[in-house]
């Protein structure tokens, strides 16, 4: 109980380049702080009232000094800035083969769900050595998911999917907190991240696994809640079919009210998935009439999830960015298969 | 003749239109709060000794309480602390004038903030708020089941005393100067108050219309920020943020200008860079306004706009440089005297600094990540907001006791009151850093057993602080029957408040004012005392 840590545990890829940031960070600000220290004493004691230290030749400004104090830590400053950059860069920048894993943020509790139907509530179960990418959500406030011994935290948002990564490097317990005050229970809702070697972490999810898969239980979900009978191969209504849609791009209506406005390209990734099942009017597939429903407050965040993960299994492929960036997503990485995939949908229209 | 023995009547005090009588009410007030928030500060640290809930009867019981602590010490005693106190008692003062502006709106603005007062003091007796001082939404709209209207309508009311202020002080520093009294010619302490009062005023109307929304979300069910009726969460933050964070900078830079009148009166020296410390900051309350974005960076906020964000925010840095450097080189070949200030300026250097060096951590959008909502957070702005503010609100109280009170007080007890609030100070939120990083988040009733040691550190050293807080608030009072009689200039210090009696009369001067030269002429001074000294020298 009476130890005295400095650093929390360093278990995943990011740690030692935080720690190392941090103690530059700390390095420089120490310098300054023990200079400052060191001249306010030094002077003060100097030149304390009385004393027989050499007073001539007062000024009372410099430009030169005043150019300096404005260089130097604005040098400093843009060094240090772009140092924290490349890292944060690399924390919010996934790799494409990242296990995923849905999380559900509650007052006050974490829901856990792997893509095989193993779901767990304040635990995360995850390999060491690989990536994990962690797709999140909340059903009522803002909370915020935390595992310190990783240095990562992500805000999980009601309303939209959040994502954050992390490369676990030792086998253990890690404590994981929520740090966004979240209301009466806020200092409970936490729990442990368990890395296991992979064997053990496969042995682990069949053992716990009791469900078909997450894939395959929003494949039902997608019947249940009739999305088949718009969507579905043999449908009679003019819908896109969504086979091979996850991880391309899309063409949309800059106004789904007039057909005339033009498109423009984004990426279909679960941000788009979600927001169309929700609010399907917004961003409407240029081709397409503005027909769907919405399905906003009839389906449950952890259908949903269900439901993403269908789409994505008969997807072809994630892009490899940020959930949270919107900014890259209209940029790069929609030119590759625009072509193809218009060409798609025209024939898709023809035969209809 | 002072103004304090004008007239004795609850009355007369209750209707005064004299600047100093009023900066004496909020005095009065400010520390009413400023107790009702460190009694629950008091509780909150004692809650965390341990790592189990042992203090208070539930958790809401201890979220209510820091929610109390936030609300109270933020809205209503850092924000209006210097300026309401000092700048009210001392800008007509310093600029040679018979009043501000607007003396009956000075009056309101003191009676807009009692009433804001009493609505939050409302919210709390009805049962209390959750929230937390920042009302982050939906949990303020939609989930919390707790005061939260009342206690937003109380700052949404306090908001506008705070825009009267400012407007009043504005125009004041406009119309109201001394002739000869031209702008390079003003106190750092009028330039900070004057870059305040245009944050107040730009930035307060925000906070208003942000409150205003929460208040209608969480009445009328319209979905602005929470996303089960069509609102965004993260608007909320944007707001609050546009204004909360420029909020720091109107707790720092009255701060800035009394620190600035101390250093070069106990140093005897005029300050250093005189034009560079005035456009350092304007600087900082222009770069206020564009770094909000900085308390976002784990909100899902777009990386590119953190970045911009975090550049900015290492761009604050700078002119906040400046200040510590000049201050630091007012000190060479001055005559330094280590008065009772004199202790509470050189101790907030030292807090500033180090407070505004680990802002550099949450600048680091990588290291921001690990550190965002724990107790590295709390450390950081208790040492800019608290560290800082406080002290040089203690320091500026203490430099102008005399001409306030027209009473010494006692040196020992005030040299010993700075110490152990420095001292008390570091021990309470230093370990605080080291919590942070090691990763206990903030706003947690219990938590994991590897932190109590050094939460049992912070708890003993909030006891000394404690301490250290109240030993003004007796001597200062026993100073007004016992103190010795200041005389207008105790300090000899330069400065036009110091050239008319102590306490000055109701209407500050006997006669007009006319300003020759810059402030701090105090080369003159230090060269007189030398010269003396030779010949007394000369003469043994």
């Amino acid at each position: 109980m009476w130890e005295f840590p400095l650093f929390p545990d360093s278990a995943s890829t990011f740690a030692p380049k935080v720690d190392a940031l941090y103690i530059g960070l700390m390095i420089v600000s120490a310098a300054f702080t023990f200079a400052f220290c060191f001249f306010v004493l030094f002077f003060a004691v100097k030149y304390r009232r009385g004393s027989k230290a050499d007073r001539s030749n007062i000024r009372d400004s410099s430009p030169l000094a005043e150019a300096i104090y404005i260089t130097v830590p604005t040098l400093i400053g843009i060094g240090l800035f772009i140092w924290g950059a490349v890292i944060y860069f690399e924390l919010v920048s996934p790799p494409g083969d990242s296990i995923e894993i849905y999380v559900t943020g509650k007052q006050w509790m974490w829901k856990a769900q792997h893509p095989e139907g193993s779901s767990e509530i304040n635990a995360l179960h995850v390999p060491a050595g690989k990536p994990v990418r962690l797709i999140m959500t909340s059903e009522d406030v803002i909370h915020s998911y935390y595992i310190p011994d990783f240095r990562a935290k992500q805000d999980v948002l009601p309303g939209r999917y959040t994502s954050m990564w992390f490369h676990p490097t030792k086998v253990g317990r890690f404590r994981l907190f929520c740090t966004e005050y979240c209301g009466t229970e806020h200092s409970r809702m936490g729990g442990w991240v368990t890395v296991m070697e992979p064997a053990d972490y496969e042995a682990w999810l069949e053992g716990s696994s009791e469900t078909n898969g997450l894939a395959a239980e929003g494949e039902a979900l997608f019947r249940q809640y009739h999305c088949s009978g718009c969507h579905g191969a043999n449908s009679t209504v003019k819908a896109p079919p969504l086979e091979g849609v996850f991880g391309g791009p899309v063409p949309l209506l800059n106004d789904p009210k007039d057909p005339q406005s033009g498109s423009r390209i984004i990426v279909a990734d679960e941000r788009y998935v979600r927001d169309s099942i929700l609010r399907p009017m917004e961003e409407v597939v240029s081709g397409y009439e503005p027909l769907m429903p919405s399905f906003a407050g009839q389906i449950p965040e952890e259908d949903l999830l269900k439901l993403v993960s269908y789409i994505k299994s008969i997807g072809r492929g994630r892009p490899n960015r940020t959930l949270t960036d919107r900014g890259m997503s209209e940029g790069e990485g929609a030119s590759s298969n625009i072509t193809d995939f218009m060409g798609g949908a025209a024939a898709n229209g023809g035969t209809d | 003749m002072g103004y304090l023995g004008a007239d004795y009547t609850v009355k007369s005090w209750l209707l005064t239109t004299d600047h100093k009588r009023i900066g004496l009410l909020y005095m009065i007030s400010i520390t009413v709060f400023f107790l009702l928030g460190g009694a629950a500060a008091t509780l909150l640290r004692l809650e965390l000794m341990t790592p189990r809930g042992d203090v208070f009867g539930s958790p809401d019981d201890y979220n209510r309480s820091f929610t109390i602590h936030g609300v109270f010490m933020v809205f209503f005693f850092l924000i209006p602390g210097v300026p309401a106190v000092l700048g009210n008692f001392l800008l007509p003062l310093m600029i040679g004038a018979r009043d501000l502006a607007f003396p009956r709106l000075n009056l309101m603005s003191w009676y807009i903030y009692m009433i804001g007062g009493l609505f939050t003091l409302y919210a709390l007796v009805a049962g209390g708020v959750d929230t937390g001082w920042t009302f982050y939404t939906p949990y303020s709209t939609m989930f919390s089941n707790t005061q939260v209207i009342a206690a937003a309508l109380g700052i949404f009311i306090v908001g506008f005393s705070s825009i009267l202020t400012a407007l009043n002080f504005i125009v004041t520093v406009h119309t109201m100067r001394a002739p000869g009294m031209t702008w390079l010619r003003l106190p750092l302490f009028i330039w900070a108050h004057y870059a305040t009062s245009l944050i107040i005023v730009l930035g307060t109307p925000v906070l208003a219309i942000t409150i205003i929304l929460v208040a209608v979300e969480r009445l009328f069910k319209v979905g602005i920020f929470d996303p089960a009726y069509g609102g965004d969460p993260l608007l909320f933050q944007h707001l609050f943020w546009f204004y909360s964070h420029p909020a720091v900078y109107i707790m720092i830079l009255p701060s800035f200008g009394v620190i600035s009148e101390i250093v070069t009166a106990f140093a005897r020296k005029k300050i250093f860079g005189y034009s560079f410390m005035a456009g350092a900051l304007l600087a900082i309350a222009v770069l206020g306004f564009l770094v909000w974005g900085h308390h976002m960076f784990v909100s899902s906020q777009s990386m590119y706009a953190g970045m911009i964000f975090s550049v900015l925010s290492f761009l604050v840095a700078v002119p906040s440089g400046i200040k510590v450097f000049n201050w630091t080189a007012t000190l060479y070949k001055g005559s330094v005297s280590f008065k009772t200030p004199m202790l509470y300026a050189l101790g907030f250097i030292g807090l500033f600094t180090i407070g505004g060096l680990t802002g550099l951590v949450l600048s680091t959008m990588a290291t921001d990540v690990h550190v965002h909502d724990t107790y590295f957070v709390v450390a950081h702005f208790h040492y800019i907001m608290v560290g800082g503010m406080v002290m040089a609100y203690l320091g500026g109280l203490h430099f102008w006791w005399p001409k306030i009170t027209g009473r010494m007080y006692s040196e020992f007890w005030g040299a010993l009151s700075a110490l152990t609030v420095f001292i008390g100070f570091n021990l309470t939120f230093f370990p605080q850093f080291l919590l942070g990083y090691i990763g206990m988040p903030r706003r947690y009733y219990e938590y994991p057993e590897e932190y109590q040691v050094l939460n049992v550190m912070s708890t003993a050293g909030a006891s000394v602080l404690a301490v250290g807080y109240m030993m003004p608030l007796i001597y200062l009072l026993i100073s007004l029957k016992v103190g010795k009689i200041a005389g207008p200039n105790p300090w000899a210090a330069s400065g036009l408040e110091w050239e008319t009696s102590s306490p000055p009369p109701t209407h500050n001067f006997l006669d007009t004012k006319i300003v020759t030269s810059g402030p701090y002429d105090y080369e003159l001074q230090e060269f007189a005392d030398q010269q003396r000294e030779v010949q007394e020298q000369g003469i043994v």
